[in-house]
């Protein structure tokens, strides 16, 4: 028997395990996530891979041999324009990424400011920015976006234009959620706390209130994401993308005015389909992952 | 095991007294299964109520009180899982019914008031309509105007106007929209009623209004009340036997005048002097130490780290188990043996 | 003597709708003085409606008076500025009621402290900053190594709490507001934090306003009590006369509901009135729950004498001498 006493006027701390190991944990009950994230990050690591060993170049018409079918030199085949489709495939992700993220990146940044403004100052400001927001909320973004880029002279598409388009009419859905969050965590009582501690308005916005919207603030940025690959996607198949790209868009475009089924060169819509679906599949599940996280309600028990 | 009170408690219900008890609890086991480990939230807990009598709950939080609540009315959820136990409520075993018969048995036989009921009441719909669903979910093949006199019986007796059938609750106050809760519980004549610290965010008028209501209801259906809280002083004033949990066993169980005149467990002692009264103002006795983590237990006696008793070989090592003293009190301590008298 | 702080007939009115404006009246003509050196522990009793806590929001400088004035240090707080109104944030605290709400989910507990500790410049180094960090929590009764560096979610509610009084321990404001601070902690931990704010005003000049609805705990912790119904002082003074002999029916039935854990003493000697019609504007906001009620009370009475530390505002005293409201700091006994 053990003679040590028992050391007492104290709680025997519970040993936390490492925050990688819960996160792990936390994957596990939460497996759209976990999911969505495994297809992400499969999507990267070719993206990444790809960029390093393809020649660009074989990504642009006329580059080597036409309407070749899916063999050992050319895995994803080629098409009526003379592309490696999967040089095409690696260029085309990259720049839907580098859309999705310019378009969504911006998109949040002006949520998280306008809706931060909004929220903390109340009267005129939060007013205005409500109204705006409100009166381009119902605007069927479809139609306008299918509207400018068409009106675009051909030139001045390119994928940077793409992403501008985007967000011109995405930007209104997270300054709400924002405004809302920033409402209500304005009165709870640690911001009081801080304000007796003498930490002055400009402090409290960044040090109490915005670490504490860093779920949502990622929930929207994925929300944004979405959106700007989904529209970047359908405006390139109906034609209004750059064309010269191989954005995922465009390829499906061209194969349909080429009546690629038609003529059997199956391989050549098949590719950028399913690459779509994979990307928007996993940016949805990621999305509906995070809403769990952001809102500890949903969760399931800890 | 099971512990059977005598009733010669203070003279509460004329109707009870001695015979088969309505309210009977064996073994009763629950387990929580965590991330972070296994907690055994209750430890072979049982006790048994005659109808008409009161029982009052205390224990700090985590000491389980709530938790027994949940267990006798199955609604404990996952990761907790009830591993063992009966809990027979006028003959019947609850643990022993498949869901739908325990649905039924809800409500109908036992009746549970959750802490921050008044708070749960839809802000959308009418009192009226959420006491219906409450008896439609419960009992089938009543006519609508059985149902109405139902509902108007219980507000009356809660001393509710049967007008509050037609009110939202937003146009309630604290106090009202606590009596409503009642109201629910009792809806369907129940033979237990659980009301989990029913009176925590009111105010001391109106907790003592509700307090009266609980009594009165009670003399009415005749009904056995279990009482969770931590306010010693509610106790004092509102039950016939008190329950002393800690760490998920209990560790006493004694009259109410036992339990304040001569508390035998020292974590009882230790409440009963640090509780303020008219007589010793400005004397402040706590209790040294912090209740322990569930999920990890000192060994032995899980009292011992803070306990005046603690440092002795056997209090470490052995786990104590709940003795009967003369007169039908229970405690669970290596101080006391058979006969009630505390060791050497 | 000077005044830490001064409330001149301050009333706080709320309005709503623009059109049938809705006036509520939270707090009416409440005059307080708090003099500098002479540190006492004040009781706001009241239920939830009473402006109790209307009272700490104005005394914290959250909401501002309607009419009436707020005076810190000779100064009018609506009006201080820079190194004033850093001072005057230092030198009023408080201890709410709610042991998680107070933390920053985001931050670990020891955020609660480093923050007024670099923002009030209390300590020079990160060492210093450290030692007084441990002695506060140690004074608490916690041990700095169990807590430091945990997130709230992890500790207890009594941890948790007992964490905020350290705060004001470490903070030794002058004034410490504290809001019903054991309310939502388990009884076994009341008689520890009462004990810590007691010690604040007894060893290091702190006065204490302590904001609650319970009168057991207020009896033993403080000097004088002041009893709030709906905006209005009913009774003030002495906190052992107050409650072992109270005046104002109103008081009366506090005491009479308190469920003393005593089984000789029981509650409910009265039966509780059921309220009848609406108060009169203007008059006792009492009046339609008091067993007592009489046509003068249409017109709200003054604070009536009954001893020198003890006074009720009710008619059934008339016969004794009245007390201005501006004057209801002269009946608590410090």
């Amino acid at each position: 028997m053990t003679t040590l006493a028992v050391p007492t006027a104290t709680e025997k701390s519970v040993e936390q395990p490492g925050s990688l190991q819960l996160f792990l944990r936390y994957l596990r009950r939460n497996k759209g996530l976990a999911v969505g994230l495994l297809i992400l990050l499969g999507l990267v690591l070719f993206t990444a891979i790809g960029l390093m060993t393809i020649n660009p170049k074989h990504a642009y018409p006329l580059s080597v041999a036409t309407k070749k079918p899916p063999s050992l030199q050319f895995p994803f085949g080629t098409d009526f324009f003379g592309r490696d489709l999967k040089a095409a495939m690696v260029v085309g992700m990259w720049q839907t990424a580098v859309i999705g993220v310019i378009a969504g990146g911006l998109g949040t940044l002006i949520g998280v400011v306008l809706g931060f403004m909004s929220a903390y100052f109340g009267g005129k400001v939060d007013a205005i920015i409500r109204t705006v927001c409100q009166i381009l909320t119902p605007i069927p973004v479809l139609l306008i976006q299918v509207v400018i880029a068409g009106s675009l002279d051909k030139r001045d598409v390119t994928i940077f234009t793409m992403a501008l388009i985007v967000v011109l009419l995405a930007w209104m859905g997270p300054t709400l959620v924002i405004r809302a969050q920033v409402l209500t965590m304005k009165e709870r009582q640690f911001v009081a706390v801080a304000k007796l501690s003498g930490v002055s308005d400009l402090g409290i916005i960044f040090k109490e209130i915005l670490p504490n919207l860093l779920p949502f603030i990622a929930a929207a940025f994925v929300g944004q994401v979405f959106a700007a690959v989904f529209a970047s996607f359908y405006l390139a198949v109906l034609g209004l993308g750059p064309l010269r790209e191989p954005l995922l868009g465009n390829i499906i475009w061209a194969a349909q005015l080429q009546g690629a089924f038609f003529n059997g060169w199956w391989w050549w819509p098949i590719a950028p389909s399913v690459a779509m679906i994979l990307i928007l599949g996993s940016l949805a599940l990621i999305n509906m992952g995070l809403d769990e996280l952001a809102n500890p309600r949903v969760r399931r028990t800890e | 095991m099971t512990i059977d009170i005598a009733t010669k408690t203070a003279g509460t219900s004329p109707a009870s007294g001695t015979g088969e008890p309505v309210l009977r609890v064996e073994g009763l086991e629950v387990t929580y299964y965590t991330d972070l480990g296994r907690a055994k939230a209750l430890d072979d807990v049982g006790f048994t109520l005659q109808s008409g009598q009161k029982l009052g709950m205390v224990g700090e939080s985590g000491s389980g009180k709530s938790t027994m609540a949940l267990a006798m009315m199955r609604m404990i959820k996952p990761p907790g899982r009830i591993e063992g136990g009966k809990v027979i409520v006028g003959g019947t075993d609850l643990m022993a019914l498949d869901n739908e018969g325990m649905r039924k048995a809800r409500l109908s036989k036992i009746a549970y008031i959750p802490q921050g009921a008044m708070n749960s009441l839809n802000p959308v719909t009418r009192i009226g309509e959420q006491m219906v669903d409450a008896i439609k979910s419960h009992i089938s093949g009543e006519s609508r105007s059985a149902i109405q006199d139902r509902c108007a019986h219980a507000l009356r007796s809660v001393d509710l106007d049967p007008g509050v059938f037609r009110m939202y609750a937003h146009e309630l106050s604290g106090g009202m929209k606590q009596r409503v809760c009642i109201a629910i519980g009792i809806l369907l004549q129940p033979q237990v009623i659980i009301a989990d610290e029913p009176t925590s965010a009111l105010d001391v008028v109106t907790q003592r209004q509700v307090m009266e209501t609980i009594d009165k209801v009670q003399d009415e259906i005749n009904a056995a009340v279990i009482l969770i809280g931590h306010d010693m002083g509610l106790m004092a004033q509102f039950v016939d036997q008190v329950a002393v949990m800690y760490a998920g066993r209990l560790v006493e169980l004694a009259s109410v005048q036992e339990m304040f005149t001569d508390p035998k467990h020292p974590y009882a002692q230790a409440l009963i002097s640090s509780l303020p009264s008219l007589d010793n103002k400005g004397v402040f006795q706590g209790i040294p130490g912090l209740a322990p983590s569930l999920l990890r237990l000192p060994s032995g006696c899980a009292f011992h780290p803070r306990c005046p008793h603690g440092q002795i070989e056997l209090h470490r090592t052995v786990r104590p188990e709940p003795v009967i003293l003369p007169g039908g009190r229970m405690v669970t301590c290596h101080l006391y043996n058979q006969e009630g008298h505390p060791r050497g | 003597m000077a005044n830490l702080l001064e409330l001149n007939n301050v009333s706080k009115v709320y309005t709503r709708g623009l059109i049938n404006a809705h006036a509520t009246v939270a707090l009416q003509n409440f005059s307080l003085e708090l003099k500098e050196d002479e540190p006492t522990i004040l009781t706001v009793a009241g239920e939830s409606g009473s402006g109790k806590t209307t009272l700490a929001m104005l005394l914290l400088g959250f909401i501002t008076a309607t009419t009436g004035q707020i005076i810190y240090k000779g100064k009018n707080i609506v009006s201080l500025h820079g190194d004033d109104r850093m001072a005057y944030r230092r030198e009023v605290q408080a201890v709410f009621q709610d042991p998680f709400a107070v933390f920053n989910p985001f931050y670990t507990v020891d955020h609660l402290l480093t923050v007024p500790i670099k923002r009030f410049k209390l300590a020079r180094t990160k060492a210093e900053a450290r030692k007084k960090m441990d002695e506060s929590l140690t004074a608490v009764g916690l041990r700095p190594e169990d807590v430091l560096g945990r997130f709230p979610h992890q500790l207890s509610g009594g941890q948790r709490q007992r964490i905020n009084v350290a705060r004001a321990l470490l903070l030794k404001p002058r004034l410490l507001i504290a809001d019903e601070p054991v309310s939502m902690v388990d009884a076994s931990l009341r008689a520890n934090i009462l004990e810590t704010l007691r010690n604040l005003q007894r060893d290091h000049g702190v006065s204490i306003i302590y904001i609650t609805h319970d009168l057991t705990t207020a009896y033993h912790i403080a000097k004088s009590i002041i009893v709030l119904y709906r905006g209005g002082v009913m009774e003030a003074g002495d906190v052992d006369r107050v409650i072992k002999d109270p005046k104002h029916p109103y008081t009366k039935l506090l005491v009479d509901s308190i469920p003393w854990p005593n089984l000789d003493q029981r509650w409910g000697s009265e039966p509780i009135k059921a309220r009848e019609g609406v108060a009169t504007p203007g008059g006792c906001p009492f009046m339609p729950r008091c067993p007592a009620a009489m046509d003068v009370c249409k017109t709200r009475p003054p604070l009536f004498a009954i001893e020198p530390k003890h006074a009720a505002a009710c008619y059934l005293y008339d016969k004794q001498p009245q007390v201005a409201m501006e004057r209801l700091s002269g009946l608590l006994p410090v």
